[in-house]
């Protein structure tokens, strides 16, 4: 595949040494020369130095033939704007563009992004699964299904504790599908008993979490 | 009519000036408040500090209720952003961007945006000059 990627920061620098380790060809769109010497020596001739959201470099690069356009710059515009005349001025079936500010993920899909991915709400993902004391971690979120999978860390001083999981009041739509305590991990049934300081791992809707981390943890 | 103007730079100010001797109520955001010194003593409208790409510094400027929208900060890809922000999110009637790149400019306008290129204008007013 021919894959445009629009800024040669850490992250472009990075997708396309991966894109060009699966054998695709590729090009990256860079303003700074400096940061176009840097990635010329490390990648070879792959970059071009220009503004990727200027319809005059997008021609140059032969852009019409291109299967997929990235643009990973660190402003949302600039990521918008590339995606948008890539798509509109030169057919490109595909775009992606990285997000800065989760609120813009909406925006992106209306008007006609491909694919949107926000570098600020993963990291905020990643960085909640690893504090301890959060009572409700999401683990997934299922494209389309409108499910979710999360981890609940059922606190000792908790009333589901030393309960059988048919009594508590899970909310619909909800289910407990793991449960890793003192003796490893078990699929529970509903006679199985909750233990204090137990993870669970369980499938629920966004709107149905909150009654969910009541119902472990309160 | 609600005007709300994001970009309090020459043009900013002075259209922001001119809509609101008309009568009309104009609120004028800025990420830089040192901009608004560009306003008239006289300005009765609000200078609010915010940056216009950004849903809640837009809902807190009264996009939710502006009968119109004009971009024209120094970012042409800011100004598109926040143009489509007003037109597909918020519903503005009237919604009119600055795009000095005269090829954004164009295609922009196919997906009807109003935009107008400053570069494109002057170069054309210029040109009458030098061979008028």
């Amino acid at each position: 595949m021919y894959i445009i990627v629009v800024g040669g920061g850490k992250i472009g620098f990075y997708l396309t040494t991966a894109l060009l380790n699966e054998g695709h060809e590729v090009l990256v769109l860079e303003k700074d020369a400096r940061r176009c010497d840097f990635i010329t020596e490390q990648l070879g001739s792959v970059v071009q130095r220009g503004d990727g959201c200027e319809a005059r470099t997008l021609a140059e690069v032969g852009t019409e033939r291109a299967n997929m356009l990235i643009a990973v710059t660190d402003e949302d515009e600039d990521n918008l704007v590339a995606c948008q005349v890539a798509k509109h001025m030169f057919k490109v079936p595909r775009t992606i563009a990285r997000i800065n500010n989760p609120k813009n993920e909406k925006l992106f899909k209306k008007l006609g992004i491909d694919v949107t991915v926000s570098s600020t709400s993963i990291i905020l993902e990643h960085i909640e699964e690893e504090v301890p004391t959060h009572p409700l971690v999401h683990l997934l979120t299922l494209t389309g299904g409108g499910l979710e999978i999360v981890e609940v860390k059922i606190p000792e001083n908790s009333r589901a504790v030393g309960k059988k999981v048919k009594d508590i009041a899970i909310p619909p739509d909800s289910v407990i599908c793991l449960m890793i305590g003192k003796s490893g991990a078990l699929v529970p049934t509903g006679d199985t008993i909750l233990e204090g300081n137990a993870r669970v791992i369980a499938v629920t809707r966004p709107e149905a979490e909150v009654a969910l981390r009541v119902a472990l943890t309160e | 009519m609600k005007v709300v103007i994001m970009g309090c730079g020459r043009v900013g100010a002075q259209l922001a000036a001119m809509l609101d001797a008309d009568g009309h109520k104009v609120t004028i955001l800025d990420v830089e408040p040192y901009s608004f010194r560009r306003l008239p003593n006289d300005f009765k409208g609000t200078a609010l500090g915010g940056d216009g790409t950004d849903e809640d510094s837009l809902k807190k400027a009264g996009i939710e209720e502006a009968d119109a929208f004009v971009a024209v900060t120094q970012g042409d890809n800011r100004n598109v952003m926040a143009a489509q922000i007003a037109k597909h999110i918020f519903n503005v009637p009237k919604v009119a961007c600055r795009i000095y790149d005269p090829l954004r400019e164009e295609l922009y306008r196919t997906l009807g945006l109003e935009a107008i290129s400053p570069t494109k204008i002057g170069a054309q007013l210029l040109k009458d000059v030098v061979l008028g």
